[in-house]
């Protein structure tokens, strides 16, 4: 059997041509779910991936959050579906409160797009068992409204139950409560993150590796996480 | 025919990445002596009707769950506008 992993299309999204492909290299079936149909499709796992849904109207993510699929998706999550969010994916489901916090604009008031460092806090989430603990990755981060915030009594119970999943290492770029680039749920299923793992999981097409430049496949283990996981349990 | 409107602004203790970036142009235009800006959102609700005390309170739920996200922002005023003849 193969694991069917959803990928859902907002008006706005842009990256989920490179989430589906991230999928089918990580040897899952990828299964394009659309915003205005409540319907999962029977899939697995879903990818909430990036761009700028309604235009980033509101507030990003504030209206994706009430796509009749986000129904759905809740539903599922709180079931303990694996769900990631990347990106305006992460944005969405801080909005629809899977996860807590929320994101503004970055403290420098750039948008920006480089290779960024991340440090694995947590690597028994359903999305980072094929990472060790405090492993270094690099992936592309490529985002405006990228500032992680929440008060400080939320950020320190994500500390203190090993919910921060991700935190950037060299340098902060966005200016996140506690350099933190991504978390996740209580249970370990919803992770979101800012960066993008689905841009580094094929050589020649990635960040710029130790070894040689374009190389970075640092993305891939998210899925083959996910994709292992729902196998183990299938 | 009632237009209601919504303000909500960024929470006090968020930085507010927009408010900065204009309070820095002002000055570079000659505007001096202005210590801070804070930019928020002013909605424009129109409705059929009267504004009841429940279509206020529909409004309120509204501003509360579609256009502010309470984690960063506050509603901090709900009004009914003067009607324009």
């Amino acid at each position: 059997m193969t694991a069917r992993v959803g990928v859902v299309t907002f008006p706005g999204t842009l990256d989920d041509r490179d989430a589906a492909r991230a999928v089918r290299l990580a040897g899952g079936e990828a299964v394009s779910l659309f915003h205005s149909e409540a319907d999962l499709k029977d899939v697995d796992a879903v990818v909430l991936p990036g761009g700028f849904s309604y235009g980033d109207y509101l507030r990003a993510g504030a209206i994706a959050r009430f796509a009749p699929i986000m129904e759905k998706v809740v539903d599922a999550a709180r079931g303990g579906m694996p769900v990631l969010g990347i990106c305006n994916g992460f944005q969405v489901l801080t909005e629809v409160h899977l996860l807590p916090g929320s994101m503004i604009k970055n403290d420098h008031r750039a948008f920006i797009c480089r290779d960024q460092t991340l440090r694995v806090e947590n690597a028994d989430t359903a999305w980072t068992t094929e990472y060790r603990d405090g492993e270094e990755i690099v992936i592309p981060l490529k985002n405006q409204d990228g500032q992680y915030v929440a008060d400080d009594r939320t950020l320190d119970a994500l500390e203190a139950e090993g919910r921060v999943a991700f935190r950037y290492v060299g340098w902060n770029p966005n200016g996140s409560r506690r350099d933190i680039a991504g978390i996740t749920n209580e249970r370990g299923n919803v992770v979101g993150l800012m960066p993008h793992p689905e841009h580094a999981v094929e050589a020649g097409f990635g960040p710029d590796s130790r070894e040689s430049g374009r190389n970075g496949v640092d993305g891939l283990a998210f899925f083959t996480s996910a994709i292992k996981g729902l196998l183990a349990h299938a | 025919m009632a237009t209601i409107l919504v303000h909500v602004m960024p929470k006090p203790e968020i930085l507010d990445p927009q408010g900065k970036a204009v309070g820095a142009a002002l000055p570079r235009l000659g505007f001096d002596g202005i210590a801070q800006v804070r930019q928020g959102k002013r909605f424009e609700l129109t409705v059929d009707g009267e504004v009841t005390d429940e279509v206020l309170a529909k409004v309120r739920e509204a501003a509360e769950t579609l256009l502010s996200n309470p984690v960063i922002e506050d509603v901090v005023e709900v009004t009914v506008a003067q009607e324009s003849a």
